[in-house]
């Protein structure tokens, strides 16, 4: 798989501060990258490296193949496209001008714009002015602007704020499609479960370090974070013999809940399944949040 | 190439569309035709009375609005799109900082222009057909000359004004300082010209002081229009030093356009060197 972003020992200061420090990734074509800090870990520090907004002072920084902030770097955004935090647009210009606008600068067919327009779903509101659109219209028609001239690279910085439930789905349908037609997508979000189903892998940045990347097995190995078994039944009265790396949570009427290691998890369940209190088994593995929660504490407790 | 057009095209349809280009003009056309008319107030008549004694009274009003309006409508050209959060996503476009600078220049210029020449070339076509023993030849002469300096200053004002937006990092601080800037060339300078010729007058010499002048483009301006009349030297002030012809028209306008490449080309570095 050929790189489309390669980061090599990045630092960038700024005065006086360190937002990222020796920060070194690389990402294929066609991955979604989930991009995961709390403020100030360096999300949009990353994000404006690789549009190169900024340059590093540190390390080296390689987007399809070039520097973005070399004498390729016209060529390098018109491949790119960006929806950052908080967009904003001209308030006197309707929806369907400021698109127009933005093609025309990125020299994007004019013809292109009433399909994205339908794509995000403002086809109804493109000759209002941007003034009178909500804080989801405005997104979505970041969305649009970002999606002009069909992008290689989409980085996305909390795409889904202020967009309702439906529209957050429609987003990630999106996003999958981009994915499939070979887009890299690299997106930042704070609503980890919304994320989960569509990251190949996260990065998971904290005080300008990377705390850890890979997918979420990967993450989930590293980690070793304990899964969660509830059993149906009741199982109030026999004390059991648990194998070792099983701790029992809550021991109750109609339900058992276990903690189990993920060494353990095979015996635990053959354990259960043999019983015959058992009635049902539910099986939950660490979810991105846990396993954001468990490096960023770590990293917290190790500084 | 492409561009700089269509950021100029955005700017000057901005311009159309909240009525700045409207604005200006009938502002400077009434003053025109309403100067041309009540000019002579002073000595006991009204009506259109002669071309030199209406162009100077323009010109020297115009000296105090053309900056200001310029100033006005340019001061935030980087800072109010950095301040609207536009500034980032333009940044991340196939377009160079240069060309967005150059290309919002065009834009305001074009604004700047259409208004002043339709503002003043109605005025003017008003005065031709009111004004009695007016030389047509004469008043287009003048009058043309009198719009394209006027246009010029507007355009160095515009430059001094993209120059405090790329410097500054608020909004307000640019209103500010483009208010100073104002107040310095259009006010100030002249009063430190006068000191400086009572005081030093002799040790400067003429010559010295004539070229002071060229040091503030609202002086080559006055230049430009009041030498050629007989009723400037009377109406120039401080200006009538330089009256007696030794900058000719062409080193004037020279001086006034690199009043605007200065300004801009010092703003345009700025902006490429400085962070997003």
């Amino acid at each position: 798989m050929t790189a489309v972003i390669e980061f090599e020992a990045v630092g960038k200061r700024y005065v006086g501060v360190d937002s990222l420090r020796d920060l070194s990734f690389r990402i294929g074509e066609g991955e979604v990258l989930g991009l995961l800090g709390h403020n100030g870990a360096g999300k949009t520090t990353t994000m404006k490296l690789i549009l190169g907004l900024i340059a590093p002072s540190a390390g080296r920084i390689s987007v399809f193949g070039a520097s973005p902030t070399g004498a390729e770097a016209r060529a390098l955004r018109q491949k790119l496209g960006y929806l950052p935090e908080n967009v904003s647009f001209y308030e006197q210009l309707s929806g369907r001008e400021v698109l127009t606008y933005f093609a025309r600068l990125k020299r994007v067919p004019l013809r292109q714009i009433d399909g994205l327009l339908e794509k995000v779903g403002l086809t109804h509101a493109a000759g209002r002015r941007v003034k009178t659109y909500s804080k989801g219209m405005r997104q979505r028609l970041g969305l649009a602007q970002a999606l002009l001239g069909a992008p290689r690279l989409l980085l996305l910085d909390e795409p889904t704020t202020g967009l309702d439930p439906a529209a957050t789905r429609d987003f990630y349908a999106m996003v999958r499609e981009l994915k499939d037609n070979g887009s890299t997508v690299i997106l930042s979000s704070h609503v980890l479960p919304g994320i989960e189903p569509y990251i190949d892998r996260a990065l998971i940045l904290g005080r300008g370090r990377r705390l850890a990347l890979g997918s979420i097995d990967e993450l989930r190995t590293e980690a070793g974070l304990p899964l969660r078994v509830s059993a149906r039944g009741d199982w109030r009265d026999t004390p059991t013999r648990w194998p070792a790396g099983v701790r029992p949570l809550a021991i109750g009427a109609e339900r058992l809940e276990l903690e189990v290691a993920p060494h353990a998890k095979m015996a635990a369940l053959r354990q259960l399944a043999a019983d015959s209190r058992t009635q049902d088994l539910e099986l939950q593995a660490p979810t991105l949040e846990n396993l954001y929660t468990h490096f960023s504490t770590r990293s917290e407790a190790a500084a | 190439m492409n561009a700089i057009l269509t950021v100029a095209g955005k700017e000057f349809r901005d311009g159309l569309r909240n009525r700045w280009v409207l604005a200006i003009a009938l502002v400077l056309g009434l003053l025109a035709v309403g100067i041309a008319y009540f000019g002579a107030a002073a000595s006991g008549a009204v009506g259109f009375t002669s071309l030199s004694t209406t162009i100077v009274s323009l010109a020297s009003l115009a000296v105090f609005l053309i900056p200001l309006i310029a100033l006005m409508l340019a001061y935030d050209a980087v800072i109010g799109e950095q301040e609207q959060g536009t500034l980032l996503l333009l940044l991340t476009y196939p377009l160079s900082r240069t060309s967005l600078l150059l290309g919002k220049f065009l834009g305001h210029g074009l604004i700047l222009a259409t208004a002043t020449v339709t503002g003043f070339g109605v005025a003017g076509l008003v005065i031709s057909i009111g004004a009695e023993d007016i030389v047509l030849g004469e008043l287009v002469r003048s009058l043309g000359l009198f719009i394209l300096s006027a246009v010029l200053l507007g355009w160095v004002f515009v430059a001094l004004a993209y120059l405090v937006s790329v410097l500054v990092s608020e909004k307000s601080r640019a209103a500010g300082l483009a208010l100073v800037l104002w107040f310095l060339f259009v006010l100030v300078f002249d009063l430190v010209l006068l000191a400086l010729l009572v005081g030093a007058g002799e040790r400067i010499g003429r010559e010295g002081l004539t070229y002071l002048l060229l040091l503030n483009p609202t002086e080559c301006f006055r230049l430009l229009n009041l030498t050629g009349f007989p009723a400037a030297q009377t109406a120039a002030g401080v200006t009538s030093v330089a009256a007696d012809g030794a900058l000719r028209p062409a080193a004037l306008l020279t001086s006034l356009l690199a009043w605007i490449a200065v300004p801009l080309a010092l703003a345009v570095w700025r902006f490429r060197n400085r962070h997003a």
